[in-house]
């Protein structure tokens, strides 16, 4: 191993994450000069294309950002537009929107947990080769996946951009027969969710922390999912319709995807981890008990157990799904009235990945003049290379191979969703 | 003799097709034992040179480099498959088709010189030619096994050509056009979601893209007297598979 303080560490194509990209990392003399996640996705340009549509379209069109978290982008799409028109859904309209929701979380923690992450940490390089070792651990995560697709498909008539959601709640609405067979399985899979915790928890977790400021929405009472108003760790409290004055985004030259800083503040992280620190308080039950006994305490700063924070959500969104399901009675119109009214609107949830914001103008003939959408991925995007950084600066006695595979490891960590950022992450680690 | 492999690429897109793939839950260990996985890299980080016995191409071709990688895909590919509207007809994103490119870019970018994109986004079908197309925003888990199955049985895979209304026939769901007046594309679009959507009291809203061989005058009639204006029509048309060439004879029809 000869040239340890001069190397080039690169991944062209970062494997299990959503989307294209690819990592650099320049070593020169001993000390890390560059670090770069590069995005390429190629761009799509969502918020140019919105001007010109209806008020009603955002939750069908901005869905196809991303095929893993489309009701992430249906909920903060309604939630913005029924800002705009001075409309707000709640009561069991909002209940309805946050089962769907636990779908997601459900479908996308077990994704992310079984298929992309879990393999790193056992030395595998997918879920299937680790299914010819551990068939029955696979199979459980597909069941929760399941389970989770089902959820989305009972609420939201499909898995992938559900066809259900409307501007002001759904077309249609489940009946309480048509949601018993989930709530049995909910019930059975709650099982499949801690022993999820036990096993990941008994992972082997590279010892590392991160100083990141901590940004996840907050609704007191309730782990927030569906709404909240954005709290950071470091006691920065804004409104949503603030977001824009607090969040600024930058452009950079190697990557499709924005940057996003606090203002004043600097790089900050979103997602399980934040929502974690800021929320714990109010998991279910079950989760709480899950997360002690996983020996998560109050805060988790180690990136590579986010991996427990995310089992612990699963935990979660489970026994939240299975309270609205069995309090669940059917409200009596499917929709509210969104008459369409000259406004700006503004709204963020939580998706899978963390805090997803948008904001658009609508005219009084009900089009679209601006949209805005700052997804959870460009907002982690800094703090993923600050980590790598700092984690390749501690571990420059590694070989080439394995320094790159942990810095993939590492980006895994956040699970990042490059469709949602824009492009697909190729790790380049320059050793010069 | 070995197992045939497979290969996943992704374009322009949302992901949302290839996790389709992962998405067969309850067979993809079934498949996977049938299948080598060759290239996959949502789903694993090991990958095998080509060539490979099928290519599942997910995405829009939008950029200079990928016009010449779908070249190379294709070049490695005993047979190529074009999964969803995006490698079928271009993606919401072909939107941009009908504007201008340069000023899409500054409306999202700051530095729009940092961005490289073509003007157009196209199919792959567009640059490449294409053995087998699966519509939908995003595709069917049902079609996505049967054309495994097929490709693995060496059969033609039976995907379907006729019209969304006869899922709503075969489904028992009311003609929403008819019985509640509610604007609806199913007479125009190609079958193989399951007609999703007016089972849940909402028209079809084209996501699988045009049927071939259909004549859309009586449809169009039908909308514009349901108060739907010339805008409204052009919007409706205009999402998820605005670059399908068979959308163009469509919209010529509809201009008054």
């Amino acid at each position: 191993m000869t040239h340890r303080e001069d190397r080039l560490l690169t991944v062209g194509s970062l494997s299990r994450v959503e989307g294209e990209g690819a990592m650099h990392v320049r070593v020169d003399g001993g000390q890390v000069t560059d670090v770069r996640l590069e995005i390429y996705e190629p761009p799509r340009f969502f918020e140019a294309l919105l001007r010109g549509r209806r008020y009603t379209e955002p939750p069908d069109i901005t869905a196809r950002i991303c095929g893993i978290c489309p009701v992430a982008y249906q909920m903060s799409a309604c939630q913005a537009i029924e800002d705009a028109c001075g409309v707000r859904v709640d009561g069991p309209l909002n209940d309805l929107r946050r089962l769907l929701y636990c779908g997601e979380w459900i479908s996308s923690h077990a994704l992310h947990i079984y298929l992309l992450h879990a393999p790193d940490f056992l030395g595998y390089p997918d879920a299937i080769a680790l299914a010819r070792d551990a068939r029955d651990i696979v199979e459980r995560g597909l069941a929760l996946k399941k389970l989770g697709n089902d959820l989305m498909t009972v609420v939201g008539g499909r898995a992938i951009h559900p066809v259900n959601v409307r501007v002001g709640g759904f077309y249609r609405v489940p009946t309480r027969t048509a949601l018993a067979p989930i709530a049995a399985r909910l019930r059975l899979a709650l099982d499949d969710a801690m022993a999820t915790v036990a096993w990941v928890a008994g992972f082997d977790i590279p010892d590392f922390d991160h100083d990141h400021e901590l940004l996840a929405l907050v609704e007191p009472g309730t782990y927030a999912i569906e709404r909240g108003v954005p709290h950071t760790d470091g006691g920065l409290v804004f409104p949503v319709r603030a977001f824009e004055q607090h969040i600024i985004e930058e452009q950079v030259p190697h990557s499709t995807a924005l940057h996003a800083r606090l203002a004043g503040r600097g790089r900050y992280l979103t997602g399980p981890t934040a929502r974690y620190a800021l929320n714990h308080r109010w998991l279910s039950p079950l989760a709480r008990q899950a997360a002690s006994v996983a020996g998560l305490g109050t805060r988790c700063r180690n990136p590579f157990q986010s991996i427990v924070v995310r089992a612990v959500e699963l935990v979660h969104a489970i026994e939240e799904a299975l309270r609205i399901v069995t309090e669940y009675e059917p409200p009596p119109r499917p929709f509210i009235d969104v008459p369409s009214q000259d406004g700006v609107g503004f709204g963020a949830t939580e998706a899978p990945r963390g805090t997803l914001f948008h904001r658009y103008s609508v005219g009084a003939d009900g089009l679209i003049r601006s949209a805005r959408i700052v997804p959870p991925t460009s907002q982690n995007q800094a703090a993923v290379e600050d980590d790598l950084r700092r984690f390749v600066t501690g571990r420059l006695d590694l070989d080439t191979e394995r320094l790159t595979h942990a810095c993939e490891q590492a980006i895994r960590n956040y699970d990042p969703c490059i469709s949602c950022a824009t492009h697909f992450l190729d790790l380049v680690v320059e050793r010069t | 003799m070995d197992a045939p492999t497979l290969a996943v690429w992704k374009f322009a897109s949302c992901d949302g097709c290839q996790l389709t793939l992962l998405d067969c839950e309850d067979d993809l260990l079934m498949l996977a034992g049938r299948i080598k996985i060759a290239h996959f890299l949502e789903a694993s980080s090991a990958t095998v040179a080509g060539p490979y016995d099928v290519s599942l191409v997910e995405g829009s071709v939008t950029t200079p480099s990928d016009v010449e990688r779908v070249k190379r895909i294709r070049a490695q590919s005993k047979a190529l498959v074009a999964i969803g509207a995006c490698a079928t007809a271009g993606g919401i994103q072909a939107l941009r088709n009908f504007a201008d490119v340069d000023e899409f870019r500054s409306v999202v970018y700051a530095r729009p010189d940092y961005i490289q994109t073509l003007a157009r986004s196209e199919p792959i079908s567009t640059y490449v030619p294409v053995d087998y197309e699966l519509r939908g925003c995003p595709i069917d888990r049902g079609q996505l096994l049967e054309l495994l199955g097929a490709l693995l049985a060496g059969r033609r895979p039976q995907l379907p050509v006729h019209s969304v209304c006869f899922e709503c026939k075969a489904r028992g769901t009311p003609c929403l056009l008819v019985a509640a007046g509610t604007p609806c594309l199913g007479p125009v679009t190609q079958a193989g979601c399951g007609a999703i959507c007016p089972a849940y009291g909402r028209g079809c809203y084209g996501c699988f893209g045009p049927v071939a061989a259909t004549d859309p005058r009586a449809l169009l009639a039908k909308l514009r007297a349901l108060g739907m204006s010339a805008d409204d029509l052009r919007r409706a048309f205009r999402t998820f598979n605005a670059a399908a060439p068979a959308l163009a004879a469509i919209e010529e029809t509809s201009e008054p």
